[in-house]
């Protein structure tokens, strides 16, 4: 080690000025994390100039007990042990500019149970600091101490199914389009043939809270009119997510009473009421029986570019805590970002007991999740019957396959698009367990579906040509690559 | 009307060697398979007769082919399905569950409504054919 980057002794370290953060002990590349540790990897950019130990160090610093000067009230503490500790600074593959910073906190420093404490330390003042050009929270490690903390997901993968009598295939569900200006009854109609056809779940859009067009109240009652007509029709248990988002917490608690009244089987909020809402509804869910549906929005705002914001890995861990049931996860073919490998290390995370260290998904830290229920992935956003092979092949089963336009924009109309949409799954599903290679013969599967299926027939030609085939802004950093032996 | 429980129900149904290959898959998975019937299918009547015990140490297909047929012929007119259980820590629950027998006539259900206060509706779902006494619901 270079001499500016040892620890200084006492005296030198705590007299008054200004010191750089790594001499201030932010810095130790000896340092073994602690089981009980919380791990954070961060992807820094420094500004030209700046030593990226010391941005490290910074990162550290800013992010636990540190300010821009040496303080002596630091040695009323046990500073030693609240100082966050970078112990690993390596250059990422690709660009210059860019480093990972390996980053430990002592788990003292966070209150059990509480995301809204985590993140104010993890991402808090430090992502606006100066000496850094860009800053972006990659991974985070949770130490089983701190993850039993947490309630998780209300009600899970295996107690869903249960509750909904639904097994061995992707659950299956729409978004009511338009989004926007539907009338409350005229929204149950959609609600009501999209079930009947062959859905398990509707959904309401992220924006869709109460407004002039249509309120909250007459929506809840529309849909829970089609919700048992579709149950009565089919023998299934149905369900829509009825979103309760609103600008108080009273509000929401009181819209998710009345959702419970009627019987609905779920509910949702949106990622915009903020971590601390969204712990609060997680709890009402646990104590009430019900399925709690999260929809990212605004997640892009800061998830999207690889330099700058928050991986959506880690978001996807802090909703896992903080007790969804569903989360938008990626599609991988649809319409919004998602590459392949990087959508895999998402749907490991809110599926797996315990994950493992994969760089080519992206996910750089072993967790073990510790019983915590597992969270149903939602893959949501131009996807269609035609693509079913390969939605089965990337995102597997336990995930609600969400097909908004896909299901309302069928020619023979919505119970058509319900239908065609169901008996593509289905059919993929007994042709996988079957052992046919699904994901090659995935159009003749289709094809010998739709032979007994008119709706289906008619959905596979008019969407035959669409993809969304674009670069993506999120790739991970790491490609396996073959070995020659 | 068609009861659409189940993983298969859009499909046509099954034949015999059809319900083999996917019996063989679940036992492959390391799954136990049981035969259930009911002549009550609604939606919540999640505990359907037992056809004996799940099938836990089964390697082959074709026995519980066999015990689904014995089946059918006491209970050929009635709803039957197949379990797949996972013991797997994590899991411990049904894994498949497909309708592989069903009444020649399928009346449906019943949907009443009680209107309460607030422009509420209290609603519930009866089988039609829950009218009858369990036994000769289905003939």
């Amino acid at each position: 080690m270079p001499d500016g980057d040892k620890k200084l002794d006492a005296k030198a370290r705590y007299s008054a000025g200004v010191l750089e953060y790594k001499k201030m002990g932010y810095w130790e590349p000896d340092y073994l994390p602690k089981d009980t540790d919380v791990i954070a990897l961060f992807r820094i950019t420094p500004q030209d100039g700046v030593d990226p130990i010391e941005a490290a160090a910074a990162v550290a610093g800013e992010s636990s007990t540190a300010t821009w000067t040496v303080v002596w009230t630091d040695r009323l503490t046990a500073c030693e042990k609240y100082r966050a500790k970078a112990y690993r600074v390596d250059p990422t593959p690709n660009n210059p500019n860019e480093y990972f910073a390996y980053i430990a906190y002592e788990l003292d420093l966070f209150e059990p149970g509480s995301i809204a404490n985590l993140t104010a330390s993890i991402i808090g003042n430090v992502f606006g600091f100066k000496p850094l050009k860009a800053l972006r929270l990659e991974d985070m490690r949770l130490p089983v101490a701190y993850v039993k903390t947490f309630q998780g997901p209300a009600t899970g993968i295996v107690v869903e199914r249960e509750r909904l009598n639904c097994y061995g295939r992707p659950l299956l569900g729409a978004t009511v389009k338009p989004k926007l200006g539907l009338s409350g009854r005229n929204y149950g109609r959609v609600v009501y043939e999209a079930l009947k056809g062959g859905l398990d779940f509707t959904k309401d859009d992220e924006n869709i809270n109460s407004q002039p067009f249509m309120h909250w109240r007459d929506r809840f009652l529309y849909c829970m009119e089609a919700v048992n007509r579709a149950s009565a029709a089919t023998g299934e248990v149905k369900g829509t997510y009825l979103n309760v988002t609103a600008g108080t917490m009273e509000e929401m608690y009181k819209r998710a009473e009345f959702a419970k009244e009627l019987g609905s089987v779920i509910i949702m909020i949106d990622l915009v009421i903020g971590y601390t809402a969204i712990q609060s509804m997680a709890k009402w869910a646990r104590d009430n029986d019900m399925i709690l549906h999260l929809h990212r929005a605004g997640h892009g705002t800061y998830t999207r570019q690889k330099s700058h914001g928050v991986s959506f890995r880690v978001i996807a861990k802090w909703m896992r805590l903080a007790g969804v049931d569903h989360i938008h996860a990626g599609t991988v073919v649809g319409k919004l970002e998602g590459d392949p490998a990087t959508t895999k290390g998402y749907y490991d995370i809110c599926r797996e007991e315990q994950n493992s260290v994969s760089l080519e998904t992206g996910v750089f830290f072993d967790q073990d999740w510790a019983s915590l229920n597992k969270v149903m992935p939602v893959a949501s956003g131009g996807i269609h019957a035609g693509q079913m092979h390969q939605l089965i092949h990337y995102l597997g089963e336990d995930v609600v396959l969400q097909f908004g336009g896909g299901t309302i924009g069928h020619p023979q109309g919505i119970a058509a698009g319900a239908t065609a949409n169901r008996v593509a799954l289905e059919a993929m599903v007994y042709a996988r367990n079957a052992g046919r290679d699904y994901l090659a013969e995935g159009p003749t599967i289709l094809a010998e579906a739709a032979k007994t299926c008119t709706p289906l027939r008619e959905a596979l030609d008019i969407w035959k040509d669409v993809t969304f085939d674009y670069a993506s802004t999120d790739a991970p950093d790491f490609v396996p690559t073959t070995s020659v032996s | 009307m068609r009861v659409t429980q189940g993983t298969f129900s859009f499909l046509p149904d099954f034949t015999d060697q059809q319900i083999h290959e996917q019996v063989q898959y679940c036992i492959d998975n390391g799954w136990a398979v049981s035969i259930e019937y009911t002549d009550d299918p609604h939606p919540r009547n999640t505990y359907w007769e037992m056809w004996g015990h799940p099938m836990f140490d089964n390697p082959d297909a074709a026995a519980v082919v066999y015990e689904l047929n014995e089946c059918r012929k006491v209970y050929g007119s009635y709803y039957i399905r197949i379990i797949a259980f996972d013991s797997s820590p994590g899991w411990e629950s049904i894994r498949l569950s497909f309708i592989v027998n069903r009444p020649s006539e399928e009346p449906g259900f019943k949907l009443s409504r009680t209107e309460v206060k607030g422009r509420n509706i209290q609603y519930s779902i009866t089988p039609y054919s829950s009218d009858k006494p369990q036994g000769s619901r289905y003939k």
